[in-house]
């Protein structure tokens, strides 16, 4: 998987939302093993602590689960529990901003439902 | 086990390099320290390692003062641009030569990071180029295996992979047996991923001694019309503003408040930027 990082929030943070869309997406499949705090501190040169803040952000959500002398798992049932958060966080992540640059830039409901449409279709 | 600086202060002739210094450096983590061009760190770091004498106050290392005691100083390593191997010493002999003084060194360690960076160990210090005085002397302070291992501008002349290659290493020797690096450096972008914690030393003063994302989630810059955020900054610590056309930034250094912040464009900032912003001079 590939990491980059921005400024714009903690690194600790973006470890644990680049590792939990490795999980979501199927990278790391459920009963397998994720990288080591070890593994990832050296190959993305940031600080072991920083690497383990962020692990324990998905331990805390129940998405990955620390087998004693292993290493850290994905949890079963963690993909699911990764949809109903981002389902649940959709309307204020996307559609939220997706809102107000709208009412910025004068384009009104009908024209967004359109232009939503129009993306949709070409999709398929 | 930490070192502890009480109270330490240093004067060269009339200009004061340290004044009333009090800081702890804990063990088993890695510190970024940070400051301007003079503000000290070198100075500072040249005390603990018994290369030069404070004027005043002391200097513990795990509870043993630091003065000229061979107990205390078998703990601490100092790398900086001194050269303290003679300059007609191979590589492989001043790797022994630290093992002599460092119970804990591991010479054989050296020889194989000199291969990671090329170095042949049969050449003499004083042959070297700068950039490979460097690294001989970083493989010297990998190697002592210290306790407490100070880096005084580690990567001074090399070229970006070994620079990259030093900051491996580090995480790399950190990660296997814990040990504190203190790292001064003013590549501050380059290094800020690895730091657990930073010191910033300003004009013989430490101004923050905390870990990184404690002093970067208080740190924030808001910017917006004139107006507007000069309303949003009335009562809140400001360390520095400026102007661009009709539209006025300002880096704030304490807890985000939530709620009313219309108008206003919030951002985070880098260690690097809130670092310039801190210690820069007014009219600069």
């Amino acid at each position: 998987m590939k990491f980059s990082f921005t400024g714009d929030k903690p690194i600790y943070v973006q470890i644990a939302q680049q590792l939990e869309d490795a999980v979501f997406t199927g990278i790391y499949s459920e009963e397998t093993q994720i990288p080591s705090t070890t593994e990832l501190s050296v190959s993305l040169q940031i600080n072991p602590a920083t690497v383990l803040k962020g692990m324990n952000i998905l331990v805390d959500d129940g998405i990955i689960y620390k087998k004693r002398g292993l290493g850290m798992f994905v949890c079963t049932g963690a993909v699911e529990k990764i949809r109903q958060k981002r389902q649940r966080r959709f309307y204020t992540d996307f559609i939220s901003p997706l809102l107000s640059e709208a009412d910025k830039l004068g384009i009104n409901e009908n024209e967004i439902i359109s232009l939503i449409k129009r993306g949709d279709n070409n999709e398929h | 086990m930490s070192i502890e600086i009480k109270r330490v202060s240093k004067s060269f002739g009339k200009t004061k390099a340290l004044n009333d210094v009090l800081l702890e450096i804990k063990e088993n983590k890695i510190y970024g320290l940070l400051g301007r061009n003079g503000a000290g760190k070198s100075t500072l770091l040249k005390i603990i390692n018994n290369r030069i004498y404070a004027t005043d106050g002391y200097v513990y290392i795990d509870g043993l003062d630091s003065v000229e005691n061979d107990k205390a100083q078998k703990d601490v390593f100092l790398m900086n641009d001194e050269n303290t191997y003679p300059s007609n010493m191979t590589v492989s002999e001043m790797l022994k030569w630290t093992e002599s003084f460092y119970p804990d060194a591991d010479a054989d360690k050296g020889l194989k990071l000199a291969e990671k960076f090329s170095l042949d160990t049969k050449k003499r210090f004083g042959s070297l180029s700068t950039g490979y005085r460097s690294i001989a002397k970083f493989i010297a302070a990998i190697a002592s295996n210290a306790k407490y291992t100070f880096l005084d501008e580690p990567v001074l002349g090399l070229d970006a992979g070994h620079r990259e290659l030093v900051y491996k290493i580090i995480l790399e020797e950190y990660s296997d047996a814990p040990r504190t690096f203190v790292i001064a450096t003013h590549i501050i972008e380059e290094v800020s991923a690895l730091l657990e914690n930073v010191i910033i030393v300003e004009k013989g003063k430490i101004l923050e001694n905390d870990s990184v994302d404690n002093l970067l989630s208080k740190g924030y810059c808001v910017s917006g019309d004139e107006y507007t955020v000069n309303e949003f900054i009335k009562d809140k610590n400001v360390i520095s503003t400026e102007k661009v056309g009709s539209v006025k930034v300002a880096y704030i250094l304490e807890n985000k408040v939530t709620g009313s912040m219309q108008n206003l464009d919030v951002s985070a900032l880098s260690l690097q930027k809130l670092f310039v912003k801190l210690t820069e001079e007014r009219g600069e």
